[in-house]
C-alpha cells in the first residue's frame, strides 16, 4: 500500500501527492478517496488531479494531525471495488474544416490520414481527472504512435467540441478558447452545460470511446 | 430594479461563489472580497450569500427604480447618491429614481480597485449550479452570463428584513482591526503566507527574497491572478509537477521565476511549484489593492490563520449585533 505525502495548500486545503509513476490502480483509489472524503464534514470540495487529491476544507483547521490520520486511515482502508466508471460514446466528425490538423498528425506520425482517424477512434480513454476549464477532460490510453506535439502558435480560438491530440494526451474542448492542440475532428455533444445535472458529459473515471460519424473532405 | 447607466470597465454581479463543481473544472468564483460583500449584504439586512455587484475601479453609474436600501463595501471611489456622499460600511435607504455615482481612478484622484454594492433583497438573477455568480470564464450565472453593460437592468429579490429608518453604519473592516498587521502609510500591503508544499525546493536566496523583498502588483492582474514582480525566484532543481487542485492564495512560480498569486477565477488545477499561500483571512486585502502596489509577504503558521479567521467571523457577528438591537417596531410598518 503506497501512503500519500500530505502537504498544507494553505490554512483551508491538503494537497496528498502520491510518488511518481501516475498509474491507474493509483488513480482508481484516488477517486474512491474522493468520493469518501466529499461526505466528510470539515470537507467542502475535493479535487482529484494527476496522481494526486486536493481536499477543500471548510474553514481553517489547526488540528491537521486528526485530518491527517483519517486521510492516511482511509487511504489504506478504502473500498475501490466499485470504480467501474460509465462507458460514453463520443461520435466525432473527423477531419474536414473542423479537423484541420489530421495531416499533420499523419506527417508526424508516419501513418496515413486514414490510419490516424481509425487508430484514435479504436482506443478506449479514460478520465484521469478534470480541470483547466469546465468539463475539460485530461484523459489517458492514447497510443503512443499518436503522440504529436502542440503546434509552436496556439490558435486564438477552438470552437467548442473540438477532438485534439496535445503531446501523449487527447481531448476535448468543452467551450471555445485559444489552445495549441493539434485538432483531428468535432463532436457535437454538449460537453459542459451549466444547466443540465450534472453540468459535464464526463467526470472522473469515465471511460471513453470516439465514434466515427463521417469523415469530411 | 437597478438601472445600469455606466458600467465602468467591469462590473459583474457575485455572490460568495460556487463551491461544489471543482472537480468537474468548475471554479466557485465569486465576489473577490467575500468579507466586503458580507459586510454590505447584513447592512440591508440580506444573509451574506446575497447577490451583489462587484464594481471595479469605480467609474460606474447606476439608478434605483424603486425605494430600497444599499450598503457600500471596499472602496469608495467618492460614492455619491443624487450628489450626496456615501461612506462604505453604511446602511443607506434609497427612493425611487435616485442615481448612484462612483468616480473614476486616477493617479491624482481616488484610489482603490474594488466596490461591492449590496441591495436589500439582493440581486435577484436566476441561481445556477446553486450560485447567481457570474463565470466571467465560461460566461454563465450572473446577468446573462457577462460583464454588465449601459441599459442592463437587474431584477431585485424580495428584503427578507424590512430594515427602515435613516442611515445607519458600522465600522469598516480595517477600521476594526480585521486582518490589519502593522498597516502602514507607505501604502505597502502586507499579506501572511503559509509555505508552500514546494517552498524548500526553492534557494535561500530565492527563500530571503520572498520574504524580504518587496512584490509589484503588475497591471497585467485580474480576477484569474495577481503577476507580480521582483527578484527572479529559482529553484534548486527544475522538477517536474503533475497537475493538482488549486486554491486562491496560492502563489506559484512558472519557470519565468516570477511569481502569480491565484484568485477567485483561477483554473481548478495546475501544475506550477507553488512556493507560499496567502491566508484566506488576507485575500480580501488583495481584492482591494490597486494595481502597481507593494506587497510585503509575512511568514505565519496555522494557529495565526486560524486567528485571523475568527477575528473576521466575529466582525460579521457585531455587524449582526448592531442590527439585532435596532428598534424594528419602526420598520414594521414599511412591511406590505
Amino acid at each position: 500500500m503506497i501512503q500519500p505525502q500530505i502537504h498544507f495548500l494553505g490554512d483551508s486545503a491538503l494537497l496528498c501527492n502520491l510518488p511518481p509513476p501516475a498509474t491507474l490502480p493509483h488513480q482508481q483509489r484516488i477517486w474512491s478517496i474522493a468520493d469518501e472524503a466529499a461526505s466528510w464534514p470539515e470537507v467542502s470540495e475535493v479535487v482529484p488531479g494527476m496522481n494526486n487529491l486536493t481536499l477543500i476544507l471548510r474553514r481553517p483547521v489547526v488540528d491537521m494531525k486528526m485530518v491527517t490520520k483519517r486521510i492516511l486511515d482511509t487511504w489504506a482502508h478504502v473500498n475501490i471495488s466499485h470504480v467501474a466508471g460509465r462507458e460514453i460514446e463520443i461520435p466525432v466528425v473527423y477531419g474536414g474544416a473542423d479537423g484541420p490538423d489530421v495531416d499533420i498528425v499523419a506527417r508526424h506520425t508516419g501513418l496515413s490520414s486514414k490510419e490516424v482517424i481509425q487508430r484514435h477512434s479504436a482506443g478506449e480513454y479514460i478520465v484521469y481527472f478534470i480541470g483547466f476549464m469546465p468539463g475539460f477532460a485530461y484523459m489517458g490510453g492514447l497510443e503512443s504512435a499518436l503522440a504529436t506535439p502542440r503546434r509552436d502558435e496556439p490558435r486564438l480560438s477552438i470552437p467548442a467540441g473540438s477532438v485534439g491530440i496535445g503531446g501523449e494526451q487527447t481531448g476535448i474542448y468543452p467551450l471555445a478558447s485559444p489552445g495549441g492542440w493539434q485538432l483531428l475532428g468535432k463532436t457535437s455533444l454538449p460537453l459542459f452545460d451549466p444547466t443540465q445535472t450534472p453540468p459535464t458529459l464526463l467526470r472522473p473515471g469515465d471511460r471513453v470511446r470516439f465514434t466515427v460519424e463521417r469523415i469530411a473532405k | 430594479m437597478i438601472e445600469i447607466l455606466q458600467p465602468g470597465i467591469l462590473t459583474s454581479v457575485q455572490d460568495l461563489g460556487r463551491p461544489g463543481h471543482r472537480q468537474l473544472g468548475i471554479n466557485p468564483g465569486g465576489a473577490l472580497n467575500c468579507l466586503a460583500l458580507s459586510a454590505a449584504n447584513l447592512l440591508v439586512g440580506n444573509d451574506m450569500e446575497a447577490a451583489g455587484l462587484e464594481i471595479t475601479m469605480g467609474a460606474c453609474e447606476m439608478r434605483f427604480t424603486t425605494d430600497t436600501r444599499i450598503a457600500l463595501g471596499g472602496d469608495d471611489f467618492d460614492a455619491r447618491l443624487d450628489g450626496k456622499s456615501i461612506t462604505p460600511y453604511w446602511s443607506v435607504p434609497v427612493l425611487a429614481g435616485q442615481t448612484l455615482k462612483l468616480a473614476h481612478a486616477g493617479p491624482n484622484a481616488t484610489q482603490g480597485m474594488r466596490t461591492y454594492l449590496a441591495i436589500a433583497g439582493g440581486i435577484n438573477v436566476p441561481q445556477v449550479l446553486g450560485s447567481r455568480s457570474t463565470d466571467l470564464k465560461a460566461n454563465f450565472g450572473g446577468h446573462e452570463g457577462r460583464a454588465l453593460r449601459k441599459g442592463d437592468c437587474l431584477p431585485q429579490g424580495p428584503a427578507s428584513i424590512a430594515i427602515a429608518g435613516p442611515a445607519f453604519g458600522v465600522r469598516s473592516p480595517a477600521w476594526s482591526g480585521v486582518g490589519t498587521q502593522t498597516q502602514d502609510s507607505s501604502k505597502l500591503i502586507h499579506l501572511r503566507v503559509l509555505p508552500g508544499p514546494e517552498f524548500e525546493q526553492f534557494t535561500v536566496a530565492a527563500k530571503n527574497a520572498l520574504w524580504l523583498d518587496k512584490w509589484r502588483i503588475t497591471p497585467n492582474s485580474n480576477r484569474m491572478g495577481y503577476r507580480l514582480e521582483g527578484p527572479e525566484l529559482k529553484r534548486k532543481q527544475n522538477r517536474d509537477l503533475l497537475s493538482h487542485g488549486v486554491v486562491p492564495g496560492v502563489i506559484q512560480v512558472p519557470p519565468s521565476g516570477q511569481p502569480i498569486i491565484l484568485m477567485g477565477d483561477a483554473q481548478t488545477t495546475g501544475g506550477y511549484p507553488k512556493i507560499g499561500v496567502v491566508i484566506q483571512a488576507d485575500m480580501w486585502k488583495l481584492a482591494q489593492a490597486p494595481l502597481n502596489a507593494q506587497l510585503q509577504l509575512q511568514p505565519c503558521d496555522l494557529e495565526q490563520a486560524l486567528h485571523a479567521w475568527e477575528e473576521q467571523q466575529a466582525y460579521l457577528n457585531s455587524i449582526r449585533e448592531t442590527l439585532a438591537a435596532l428598534d424594528w417596531s419602526r420598520a414594521t410598518q414599511y412591511k406590505k
